[in-house]
């Protein structure tokens, strides 16, 4: 490991050259700087296989290297080192972030071909990949944070792309912004959670705050605080509730960059922290349910969004908030689920980087149109992304032997697991997962087929879908042959967990409260249950073109259960109160009263100021006259006190 | 002679130049009753000496024309310099530091 670890940094470098030649080279760079960038992400992608490699053929206990950088600054006996931390974890999210992220390199440039701004999208695009990996390299909380602050700037400058020109600019911009400042929050979690950490441990790497030292020590209180902290943070970057919100304002960046955000990169990074963080949440019980909680939450709260959305992208943002709240569920059922939670990320990113380039490739295909009552019956235009998308949702679907059903079923199973003292917790959290794969069944087969199925077209007038150039269908089928086999290759026998078990620690074994099989058997009739139910609606039934009034539920769920409503009633609008409170505070009481010093002052000077004339003469008599005054005074003191 | 007299024409040079100085417009005239109150004091600082027998006051009659010397140099430049900017010499239009 220590002779090709000198390589390590070169994972960040690539693309942060490539992204700092694309944005200073400017125009002069637009004819060749999208392959610029495919090289870039691929060079990186080169150098995770070769340390990848290297990393097998090591022990298992040798493969956690800490590899030291540079002093970033040193004062009297704090030294902050930057350094690179390589390990079982870090080194499946490089995988997956090199390999997806340069697949979605690669499907861009044809994604992209007709946008006159392709360069700087792929300067972005590089920008976030050397931000992702430098968050999952980083071998110390500082380190990270600068990955994660990176990341989410390059989302906002991703998110918002479209900002000029078109119909929707402003509404992009908004939803850029949307994102920044919702992120901004968790930011706020990640940056007490240092200053709390940094106040027990006096340090910020990992090697010296999450050793048991550092953690052993830890008051129940501080470790609490902390635990929330990293999921307060955790939440802005995952979209979990109630940070959730900008996730499907989200989508108004091009197609590739929500297959970047959702599979590879920026939302996974919630997850990474609480994995990487597991020390600190295990020495705090009451931050691991919360962690729990909000993955149950969050799980629900997308599958029921997911239920109503038209729009193909909406409803896979809520898609993958659903997901992502499966991994938090995980990762906060302490070492039983770590494994799982990052598995599950791992068959996330391949199956919902191809669901997302599907679907832009079925957008690219029907004009940019993306609501789905207006498809319909596109497998026979677009077979490769049918099949490939189809390998994707039945991945999703958690069907064996397809890689969702390895990676999800491991955490219902660890869902089910009871915990002493709190029976209740086995029996709610794993219903809920379970419930949550059948809403997933139904709102991916419903998506799936109301896009592909159907007998008869829903298009608009003038269209003629075909499948886009090879540049777009390969990655496809690179990622629907991950989501089909990935989970099949790393979970039969427990690879994968064996395989994080340096990072994660070993999992005791617990036995479930149902017996497995009973689960797997009960999670799958549910999951065929509600695809059956989606398909008799979505694929026998017609699909109106024009969406049904709905249910309660069904209005609730097409506004997102009200969550901007929401935040704007219970925190946009107290915090325009008060900032309102502040600044007339500021202006009538704190500016008011002090101004009345300097007006008194100004008076006074006022009162004086008329003795200047600016007349010599008049100066010269006032002189005369006092000189007089003194004299008279002084005679009639000393004159008469001498005639005494 | 009684040298109170001289303490009396002292006091009546320095009456002339400070009435010449409150009441003259011209800044060259205005000088002039500076430089009379100047010799006035002269004239006093002098006869006393003369009536304590201590040559202090002589002494300090020198360092008034020394300073006096000097403050000609300046104070004329200083007219002169106004007389060309205003084409005027009088001290009543020279007011913009009124308050």
């Amino acid at each position: 490991m220590n002779e090709v670890i000198g390589l390590a940094p070169w994972l960040v470098g690539f693309p942060l050259i490539g992204a700092a030649i694309l944005l200073l080279g400017g125009r002069a760079t637009d004819r060749w700087g999208h392959w610029l960038g495919v090289a870039a992400s691929a060079a990186s992608g080169a150098v995770a296989f070769i340390l990848m490699f290297r990393m097998i053929g090591t022990p298992a206990e040798d493969r956690s290297v800490d590899h030291h950088l540079w002093t970033w600054l040193s004062a009297g006996n704090l030294d902050v080192d930057l350094g690179i931390r390589l390990d079982p974890l870090s080194m499946t999210f490089v995988m997956l972030v090199t390999f997806v992220g340069t697949l979605i390199h690669i499907y861009s440039v044809a994604y992209m071909d007709h946008d006159p701004d392709r360069r700087r999208f792929f300067a972005y695009l590089n920008l976030f990949v050397a931000a992702m990996l430098t968050l999952v390299l980083a071998n110390s909380y500082l380190l990270l944070f600068v990955g994660w602050e990176g990341v989410g700037l390059a989302s906002y400058l991703l998110i918002g792309f479209w900002d000029t020109g078109r119909p929707s600019a402003r509404e992009n911009a908004v939803a850029a912004k949307k994102a920044f400042v919702m992120n901004r929050i968790g930011d706020m979690g990640l940056i007490a959670a240092m200053a709390l950490l940094f106040a027990h441990a006096g340090a910020l790497d990992f090697g010296t705050a999450l050793s048991e030292d550092s953690v052993g020590t830890m008051s129940q209180a501080t470790a609490t605080a902390i635990g929330l902290c990293l999921l307060l943070a955790a939440c802005g970057k995952s979209a979990q509730f109630p940070l959730q919100a900008w996730l499907g304002d989200a989508m108004a960046g091009p197609t590739p960059v929500s297959a970047l955000i959702h599979a590879a990169t920026m939302v996974t990074a919630g997850v990474y922290l609480m994995v990487r963080s597991g020390a600190i949440l295990e020495a705090a019980p009451t931050a691991q349910l919360v962690v729990v909680l909000v993955g149950a939450v969050t799980l629900l709260f997308g599958a029921i969004v997911g239920c109503a959305k038209d729009d193909i992208k909406k409803a896979l943002a809520a898609s993958t908030m659903s997901q992502i709240g499966y991994m938090m569920l995980a990762a906060g059922l302490g070492p039983a689920g770590y494994a799982f939670a990052i598995f599950h990320l791992l068959t996330h990113g391949f199956f919902k980087a191809g669901l997302f380039l599907g679907a832009g490739s079925v957008m690219h295909a029907m004009g940019d149109q993306t609501d789905m009552r207006r498809f319909g019956g596109l497998s026979r235009f677009l077979p490769i992304t049918w099949i490939t998308m189809g390998l994707g949702w039945l991945a999703i679907l958690g069907i064996p032997p397809f890689s969702g059903f390895w990676s999800k079923d491991g955490i219902i199973e660890a869902a089910f697991i009871p915990v002493e003292g709190q029976p209740w917790r086995a029996w709610v959290f794993g219903t809920v997962a379970v419930l949550g794969a059948a809403i997933t069944a139904f709102y991916m087969t419903r998506l799936f087929f109301m896009t592909f199925g159907g007998r008869r077209p829903r298009w608009t007038e003038n269209q003629h879908p075909h499948e886009g150039s090879p540049l777009m269908w390969w990655p496809l089928v690179f990622l629907g042959v991950g989501s089909a086999a990935l989970g099949l290759v790393l979970g039969i026998g427990g690879t994968f967990t064996t395989w994080l078990e340096p990072v994660t620690g070993h999992a005791e074994h617990h036995e479930p409260v149902l017996p497995v099989p009973v689960i797997i058997t009960a999670t799958l009739v549910v999951v065929v249950l509600g695809a059956l139910l989606a398909f008799r609606m979505y694929a026998v039934n017609l699909v109106p073109e024009e969406a049904p009034r709905g249910s309660v539920l069904t209005r609730a769920a097409r506004k997102d259960l009200y969550q901007d409503a929401a935040n704007e009633t219970l925190v946009m609008k107290p915090g325009y109160g008060l900032a309102r409170v502040v600044q007339v505070g500021d202006r009538d009481v704190v500016d008011r009263g002090w101004s009345v010093l300097p007006q008194a002052v100004s008076w006074f000077g006022g009162v004086f100021r008329k003795a200047q004339t600016g007349y010599v003469r008049s100066y010269a008599a006032g002189m005369a006259g006092g000189v007089l005054v003194i004299a008279v005074v002084v005679w009639l003191v000393v004159g008469l006190g001498g005639a005494q | 002679m009684d040298i109170t007299n001289y303490v009396v024409l002292a006091a009546v040079l320095f009456a002339i130049g400070a009435t010449t100085v409150l009441l003259r417009r011209n800044a060259i005239v205005v000088f002039m009753g500076v430089e009379l109150m100047l010799n006035a004091t002269n004239l006093a600082f002098v006869t006393f000496a003369r009536m304590h027998g201590d040559l202090t006051g002589q002494v300090l009659a020198f360092f008034v024309m020394v300073v006096a010397a000097a403050e000609v140099v300046v104070g004329l430049a200083i007219i002169v310099t106004i007389f060309r900017t205003r084409r005027s010499a009088s001290v009543d239009d020279v007011n913009l530091l009124k308050g």
